[in-house]
């Protein structure tokens, strides 16, 4: 097992490379440092030696991969390359332009994305699959077809609308809940119990969609005809079977996600003003602040491969076929 | 007049012709003609495909742009000028609604403004009034101009669907017109002419209405909804269709490389695509819109106008969307094609010494269609609404854009007025929603035919 796992992180270190190289090419290669120096002061009143000065604040002026003018090991270590791409890997984010240490930023912004998101998974989750088996129970009835067409219509409005109905209603109209804001600690439970409710409503209608269709394939096969031919009652047969053999998929669409549950959700948080990392990269997107964006596309990354190791894993805890190799 | 031919008409138009190339080519293979009629054999792909017709209609006339001669008093020499700006055929069927520019906010049908102003009368008094709106009929006959709208719109419509009838069905006129009235067609055409007949009729009393008010209001700076959302419709459509006929060759051709040859060409695509597909979505399409920012802003010889403009960043969006949504299709293509080229029929080709290439061109692409076809129909709609939240994240399209996601971002800004500004919102929801159900339903459909799991 452990073996495993060592030799599944050892595969995702050349994945993270290329993050590195694609995030490189995008912030250091279409454009040059200069490129970036003269969009962010201004075409109007640049001169050589502010964007020189612009660049040396960053650690910008050296050469990509290869520097002529240094000596021995240096020529290759002492460019932007290693500088700005691959000391992300030791989890050293540097500064951000208004002179921020990323790290500490992101480690206090990760609990309040993680209060939000962590809920909001769960909650949907359990909503989804119990509305889903309660379809697969009465499927090909009239509650079955109309709740599907709920689904669609659910599904095809836009996330924002949802958003602001909600604070419109919630907020303004009926005032429930504040309008916007974060506390931790229970006290915070009121700000964040209306973005829980819509983040949930808003999937609700492609997640039971999804779930409905990996019971509906494991209610076909032979051994759902043999459990019902022993005689065990729907619901034993949907609990007992149906259920547990549609885990399999389910975690793989699951299990995925949960360690990029810290990344929060960008525009929930940046609605409800929550201090949580995705308000943090919308509010770096908006100042053009591309020390943090490549932060967060690297962490997002390096999270996303976690989820995928630990899908691999809980495959062998649930299914006694998959034998690690 | 000078036709004018921006980046993505060309796409757009070429797109059209490779789709009228391929129903022609599909018209003649009576087995997948069969699979469409099934598709079609339903009463929610008729109307959601009439649904999708008629945005698409917009999409075309907004994509074909006129660049206006001066007025002749203007011009000066013998050969004709020509205005710096664009228009397209769109506008120019509401320019009514571009020149009633209002001051600011006004609510839809309203005769007021929204907010009052204060203004100070002959008698030297300040008060607080509600200045009239400058391009609102004051006549109060608005059931009276929407009975007229409604029966153009019925009597238009029904015309057009009689033609098309007479077109499909020539002998037997009469006999066919019963048939669909009963619902005793092949297809549900019944559906598909309701559906026709009530869109058409929606959008003549729009139309027609908006000679004399503003229907849907105005927004902060008095510009007319409706307009806005009408020409918002090509920016949605674009994001979704262009996108996908970016990603889906490279999709295709890395797919079935991948699986067909196997060995290190398989390694290096895997390699590719779980790289790309491990960096969030939003935040990978951020970093390169944020970067083709600063390449655009560095570049200012690019672009003349500002339509320009905005069509290149349109474009470059399209591509990054198309670069980032292309991982998903390539590995089920990818494990689709591995299965298929084990299967008895390309081994058999295989030892008939038929060439790799006509391999995949005979029988591995088109035991891919079914794939291809669901996917690109199922990331429309998605694409369709993440233009609205790319666009509140800041890394939509051009400002200066008519989209629905600007639409809803500006008029987000005034939530907290009292009362509420909600028509800007309203609309750009209601354009969107009819689109992306449309799209949904249909998918749903095709998903449901051509899946071959759904066989039982």
């Amino acid at each position: 097992m452990l073996a495993y796992i060592i030799r599944r992180i050892l595969y995702a270190i050349p994945i993270l490379i290329g993050v590195n190289l694609i995030t490189f090419m995008l912030f250091f290669m279409v454009n040059s440092p200069d490129d970036m120096a003269r969009a962010q002061l201004g075409a109007k009143q640049v001169t050589p030696e502010l964007i020189q000065s612009w660049k040396e604040e960053r650690g910008y002026d050296k050469p990509l991969f290869v520097n002529t003018q240094a000596e021995g090991f240096a020529q290759v270590s002492d460019t932007l390359f290693v500088k700005e791409s691959l000391k992300l890997f030791t989890f050293d984010f540097g500064f951000s332009d208004s002179n921020r240490d990323i790290g500490s930023d992101i480690k206090e912004r990760m609990m309040p994305s993680f209060s939000i998101a962590l809920p909001t998974f769960m909650i949907a989750l359990i909503t989804n699959i119990s509305l889903a088996l309660l379809l697969v129970l009465f499927r090909g009835s009239m509650l079955d077809t109309s709740m599907m067409i709920v689904a669609v219509m659910i599904m095809s409005v836009s996330g924002l609308f949802y958003i602001i109905a909600g604070q419109v209603l919630f907020s303004k109209i009926w005032h429930w809940v504040p309008i916007s804001g974060y506390e931790s600690g229970w006290d915070g439970v009121k700000f964040i119990i209306l973005p829980v409710m819509i983040g949930v409503f808003a999937g609700i209608g492609s997640g039971v969609r999804w779930y409905r269709s990996i019971f509906l394939e494991q209610i076909n096969q032979d051994y759902v005809r043999t459990a019902r031919a022993k005689g065990l009652s729907e619901l034993k047969v949907l609990f007992g079977h149906v259920l547990r053999n549609g885990m399999l998929p389910i975690l793989t669409g699951v299990v995925v996600i949960i360690p990029s549950l810290f990344m929060g959700s960008l525009i929930m948080e940046s609605f409800f003003g929550i201090p949580g990392l995705g308000s943090y990269t919308i509010d770096a997107i908006n100042s053009q602040d591309f020390a943090i964006v490549k932060a967060m596309v690297f962490l997002g990354s390096v999270l996303y491969i976690i989820g995928l190791i630990l899908t691999d894993i809980s495959y062998t805890l649930f299914d006694p076929r998959v034998k690690l190799s | 007049m000078k036709l004018v031919m921006l980046w993505t008409d060309m796409l757009v138009w070429s797109l059209v012709i490779v789709l009228f190339v391929w129903s022609w080519v599909v018209s003649r293979n009576p087995q997948v003609k069969k699979t469409w009629h099934r598709i079609f054999k339903s009463n929610i792909a008729m109307a959601s495909s009439v649904v999708l017709l008629f945005y698409l209609l917009f999409t075309l006339l907004d994509s074909i742009h006129l660049r206006l001669a001066l007025p002749l008093e203007a011009q000066k020499s013998e050969v004709v000028a020509y205005e710096v700006e664009m228009v397209s055929l769109l506008d120019l069927i509401f320019e009514h609604n571009i020149q009633n520019t209002e001051r600011t906010y006004s609510a839809p049908f309203a005769t007021v403004e929204y907010a009052s102003s204060i203004v100070v009368d002959e008698h030297g008094v300040t008060k607080q009034v509600y200045l009239p709106l400058k391009y609102v009929s004051t006549k109060d006959d608005l059931i009276q101009e929407s009975l007229f709208a409604l029966g153009v719109g019925f009597a238009v419509a029904l015309l057009l669907v009689f033609l098309h009838i007479l077109k499909r069905e020539k002998s037997r006129f009469i006999l066919a017109c019963k048939e669909i009235i009963r619902g005793e067609s092949d297809l549900p055409w019944r559906t598909a002419y309701g559906t026709f007949i009530l869109l058409v009729v929606a959008f003549t009393w729009l139309y027609l209405l908006s000679y004399s008010y503003h229907v849907l209001g105005t927004d902060k700076v008095g510009g007319d909804v409706l307009y806005q959302s009408f020409k918002s419709i090509r920016t949605g459509v674009l994001i979704g269709i262009l996108t996908t006929l970016i990603m889906l060759p490279v999709a295709v051709i890395l797919g079935v490389s991948a699986g067909l040859f196997g060995g290190w060409v398989d390694d290096v695509i895997q390699y590719l695509y779980t790289t790309l597909s491990s960096i969030p979505g939003v935040l990978l399409i951020a970093a390169g819109v944020l970067s083709m920012q600063v390449m655009m802003d560095n570049n200012p010889t690019w672009f003349e106008t500002t339509l320009e403009r905005s069509d290149l960043r349109l474009l470059f969006l399209i591509l990054i969307l198309g670069i980032t949504s292309w991982t998903g299709l390539c590995r089920v293509l990818r494990a689709e094609t591995l299965k298929i080229s084990q299967m008895e029929f390309v081994t058999a080709a295989k030892a008939f010494g038929v060439s790799k290439l006509t391999i995949i061109r005979r029988h591995i692409v088109p035991n891919l269609m079914h794939i291809i076809l669901i996917s690109v129909v199922l990331d429309f709609s998605g694409l369709v609404l993440a233009e609205a939240v790319l666009s509140y994240v800041g890394v939509g399209v051009d400002p200066t854009m008519h989209s629905w996601g600007n639409m809803i971002n500006q008029a987000r800004l005034e939530m907290a007025r009292e009362p509420m500004v909600w028509w800007s919102l309203f609309s750009a929801f209601v354009f969107m929603f009819i689109l992306v159900l449309a799209a949904n339903l249909f998918s749903d459909r095709i998903q449901r035919v051509l899946d071959p799991r759904n066989k039982t």
